[in-house]
């Protein structure tokens, strides 16, 4: 067991984590990161980004930065102000009473560790959604990728599917044809969810072609992905199409799921939060995508991992568990 | 890279992996791959950890598009144990220590 009664445990590591890792780091606070672990098919440390090439729109970054050079920015900023990071994933919580605790596999041995703190800032984002097929998850890495940017490189000039009507869809779609021969976009409705931006830039792109009112029922292949089988779902009709590569970005789901039935959460389990990132209970604190299915940026994420930090902070401070201020001058007048 | 990495390309692959005498390890990944990236000090320590069972080797595919080829490596990170020149195991995906050394258990 691990006796020490720490500050602020801020868990997980996007945008939002490592933000308030900076700021609470700062402010004296000694926070442990618990980070997550490495995956390519659910979340991971650093994030979403993580499975990114260039983001373009992170303000500060005129010819924009690869997604992970961004996190791998954020994580150094908070080490070097003195954030501990521990590479493990929290398994469960008890947040019944004070001092908080939360449970994570020791990164070596595998043994569960205890961790306590004054405050908690949960900033666990949010995952891709898959289809939920067995076809899906047997023909994993053999043609179902989970991130575009690690693998479209494989299916230069071969023909391949991503299934969703979102930016993320369109984002993917966009980016696969820089190696594709085609792309064809499966949709379960008639209209786009995307912004006008990325539809219009889908719709120019030659190599981009739409299937509508449409869903994956199936992936076809025996050792690697072949065809799919889809249904038109106003006719009920269904086919078979030809195709090397596999993509989803139907949408994602938070990482909610250890603090159900204890944090406040909305029908689709996003944390709800009140002035500013409060939840239901005094001392947690959420921020990032796992509060947030409006926006979902890397700079919303940021903005609130701050408001988490300085909410926490003083929070702290009123319970009188915060360090006292450094005194920067002499204290003898 | 650790010290305990090695850097194979299509020159100098089939003579290391058929004259180990060790399993080795092969980590298929490229410069921008994000989970690559996650999993790189992961197998540096497990390198260091274990140096007289297993060698942990790197394939660039950027610069080794044929090796990647020829074992149907389809994502990255893909992770490949080879013994006696022959793969054993094949990992796909990014993973954590202790994911990972479950998996090469029988190897360790």
């Amino acid at each position: 067991m691990n006796e020490e009664i720490r500050e602020v445990i801020i868990v997980g590591s996007g945008p939002a984590g490592l933000t308030a890792a900076i700021y609470t780091a700062r402010a004296n606070l000694k926070p442990l990161v618990i980070e997550g672990l490495p995956s390519s098919t659910s979340d991971q440390p650093g994030g979403q980004l993580m499975l990114t090439t260039d983001v373009e729109n992170y303000p500060g970054f005129v010819d924009g930065i690869m997604g992970p050079d961004l996190m791998g920015r954020f994580r150094s900023q908070a080490e070097r102000f003195g954030a501990e990071f521990l590479t493990s994933k929290v398994t469960r919580c008890d947040f019944s009473s004070r001092p908080f605790r939360v449970w994570a596999p020791d990164p070596t041995t595998g043994e569960e560790q205890e961790y306590a703190s004054h405050a908690v800032i949960v900033s666990t984002g949010a995952r891709a959604l898959m289809l939920g097929l067995e076809s899906e998850r047997r023909l994993m890495g053999y043609g179902v990728s989970t991130c575009a940017t690690c693998d479209g490189f494989f299916f230069r000039g071969r023909d391949i599917a991503v299934v969703g009507g979102g930016d993320s869809a369109l984002e993917e779609a966009n980016f696969l044809t820089k190696f594709a021969d085609s792309v064809v976009v499966i949709h379960r409705r008639k209209a786009l969810r995307a912004s006008k931006i990325m539809q219009d830039r889908a719709f120019k792109n030659p190599k981009i072609k739409f299937l509508w009112d449409t869903v994956v029922t199936d992936v076809v292949g025996d050792t690697k992905v072949q065809g799919l089988k889809v249904r038109n779902v106003v006719t009920d009709e269904e086919s078979t199409i030809a195709i090397a590569g596999l993509f989803v970005a139907i949408g994602h789901v938070p990482n909610t799921d250890i603090f159900r039935g204890v944090l406040d959460m909305d029908d689709n389990g996003y944390l709800l939060t009140h002035d500013g990132s409060k939840t239901n209970l005094e001392g947690v604190f959420a921020c990032g995508d796992v509060q947030d299915h409006v926006y979902r940026q890397a700079i919303t994420a940021a903005g609130s991992g701050c408001m988490a930090a300085i909410d926490a902070e003083r929070w702290l401070e009123a319970q009188g568990e915060a360090p006292p201020e450094i005194n920067e001058t002499p204290t003898e007048w | 890279m650790g010290q305990h990495m090695l850097a194979l390309t299509e020159q100098t692959f089939d003579e290391e992996i058929k004259g180990s005498e060790s399993p080795v390890l092969v980590d298929f990944w490229a410069e921008w791959c994000g989970p690559c990236k996650m999993i790189a000090p992961v197998l540096d320590q497990i390198a260091a950890d274990h140096p007289e069972k297993i060698k942990i080797a790197k394939i660039n595919i950027d610069d080794n598009l044929e090796l990647a080829r020829r074992f149907e490596v389809m994502s990255i990170p893909t992770l490949i144990l080879f013994k006696d020149g022959e793969p054993q195991l094949r990992i796909i995906g990014a993973k954590g220590k202790g994911q990972l050394l479950e998996e090469l258990q029988a190897f360790l």
